[in-house]
């Protein structure tokens, strides 16, 4: 589904990526962790060109993105949903016309009826259909990263990145959220890539798990496997 | 030796000042050509568009009616001793009306606009980039740049033209009232006055200069906005900065628009 090699990013002399390269498979859930400022949101920036990276190549469903003029660059972001930190939601909108902005903008839907349909399943997924006549401003922080990750499903998407979908939530709330990660993929059947520090999530939502560390990744395995390695370096992330 | 230091360090700070300006001249030139594409490139927000001239307009029309009311009031009550000494009071509502609508009415409102709207403009802008809405934008395939930018830089060039002849109106209301605290003058004649001494000349280079200060005021908030940082500090920062740099902007466009109006006039 993606294909990264040898992809760099550095801002100014501060090298973030040094030739990071992976491969998501078709309904796998890729978690890749590291340490703040490590370069995973740079990373998942990077595969929807909302950074530009230095050298490298991204192929996303076959195609090579970095390659890709903006019009076909905004047609294969119709196959990517994207999770952001904070939820993202448009301020000036309500819950629904958050959600409805993507099907408007990119017309995949034919009429209105469509459009509440989409809508509606999509805030089902993520049990907040009561949500949606509500302004982001009278949501939670767990409520905006569901309605987020409604948004992200409304065009069914073949793979969802998730950038930190459990920062800043208690303990409960982002168990709800990995479980609902887990949910989703089986639901639309969609590749995810998880970027997380949060070791909880990583064991629910993740089937494969790498490792960022000083802009390459430093090993990969199950969340089983890498939680009984004796690396000094890799045991960090499970104390 | 430490003369010399001093006036090196002058020589650097100098040059990283003029760096500093031109660079970023040349980023708000880059700005904006790439704002105007959007204007006459596909896709049309309308929706989004009618939108914020409501709420551009809605937000600045009772500031800019009270400002023109009192500004019309005061210039009556200035100059009615001056004028009633040479026996020229009938002059009033021409002469407020004249300086209103060529210079006060345009430049007033402009920098209440540069205060209201431009800083709201770079204030929402730039929470937008820090809290990625922008970025969210962009990823399900629409041009913030469209959708968010150039909406609001053509809602306040149709806007701020829009505001500044309902401020000269507002004056024309507080002129008369003004009048009337000293003599009795109908409303019919106090109008009949002004209008007389208004000239198409007053008018129509007052209104070009307004579709400037507007575009302007819109283009300013937006580019700030648009450059703010990812902490919440640089929303402040953008704010401010679109204030300060629409306010100058707008005597720098009024100095430039006298020079050209007396160039065609002959003046």
């Amino acid at each position: 589904m993606i294909e990264v090699k040898d992809l760099y990013k550095a801002f100014g002399e501060n090298v973030i990526l040094n030739g990071v390269g992976f491969h998501l498979l078709k309904g796998e859930n890729l978690g890749i962790l590291g340490k703040s400022g490590s370069g995973k949101s740079v990373l998942t920036k990077c595969i929807v060109r909302l950074i530009e990276p230095d050298f490298g190549e991204i192929k996303v469903l076959g195609k090579d993105i970095l390659k890709m003029s903006l019009n076909e660059l905004n047609e294969i972001r119709k196959d990517i949903g994207y999770l952001f930190q904070g939820g993202a939601l448009y301020d000036s909108m309500n819950v629904r016309e958050n959600l409805e902005f993507p099907i408007r903008r990119t017309q995949m839907a034919s009429n209105k009826h469509e459009v509440n349909e989409r809508v509606e399943q999509a805030l089902r997924s993520v049990g907040l259909l009561d949500a949606i006549n509500k302004m982001p401003t009278e949501l939670s922080g767990g409520m905006k990263k569901r309605i987020g990750l409604a948004r992200a499903l409304i065009l069914r998407p073949k793979v969802i990145l998730y950038d930190e979908p459990t920062t800043g939530l208690d303990s409960v709330t982002s168990g709800e959220i990995s479980e609902l990660i887990l949910k989703v993929q089986e639901e639309y059947n969609a590749s995810s890539i998880i970027i997380t520090h949060d070791m909880k999530c990583a064991k629910i939502a993740t089937d494969k798990i790498k490792i960022l560390e000083n802009g390459t990744f430093l090993t990969e395995g199950t969340y089983d496997e890498l939680s009984k390695s004796t690396d000094r370096q890799i045991r960090a992330f499970f104390m | 030796m430490k003369k010399d230091e001093h006036k090196r360090l002058r020589i650097d700070n100098t040059k990283k000042f003029y760096n500093v300006v031109f660079i970023d001249l040349g980023e708000l030139a880059i700005f904006t050509a790439r704002v105007i594409r959007q204007f006459v490139s596909p896709p049309y927000e309308h929706r989004e568009l009618i939108r914020q001239a409501y709420v551009i307009g809605n937000k600045s029309v009772a500031m800019v009616a009270l400002t023109g009311l009192i500004m019309g009031l005061v210039l009556t009550m200035q100059t009615q001793p001056t004028l009633v000494q040479f026996g020229v009071q009938s002059l009033i509502p021409g002469m407020v009306a004249v300086s209103m609508f060529r210079e006060v009415g345009p430049v007033v409102t402009g920098l209440i606009c540069a205060g209201k709207i431009s800083s709201g403009i770079g204030a929402e802008i730039g929470a937008m980039k820090v809290t990625e809405q922008i970025d969210a934008m962009e990823v399900s395939g629409t041009k913030p740049l469209s959708f968010v930018v150039a909406t609001r830089v053509l809602a306040t060039t149709v806007m701020v033209p829009l505001l500044v002849f309902f401020s000269d109106a507002f004056s024309l209301i507080g002129s008369y009232l003004g009048v009337n605290l000293f003599e009795s003058m109908s409303f019919e004649l106090f109008m009949k006055n002004a209008f007389d001494m208004l000239g198409f000349m007053d008018v129509i280079p007052a209104t070009i200069k307004s579709v400037v200060f507007g575009f302007f005021i819109g283009l300013i908030g937006a580019y700030k906005g648009y450059q703010a940082g990812l902490g919440t500090e640089s929303v402040g920062q953008a704010a401010n900065s679109a204030v300060v740099n629409a306010s100058l902007s707008i005597f720098i466009i009024d100095l430039v628009a006298v020079l050209i109006t007396n160039l065609l006039t002959g003046n």
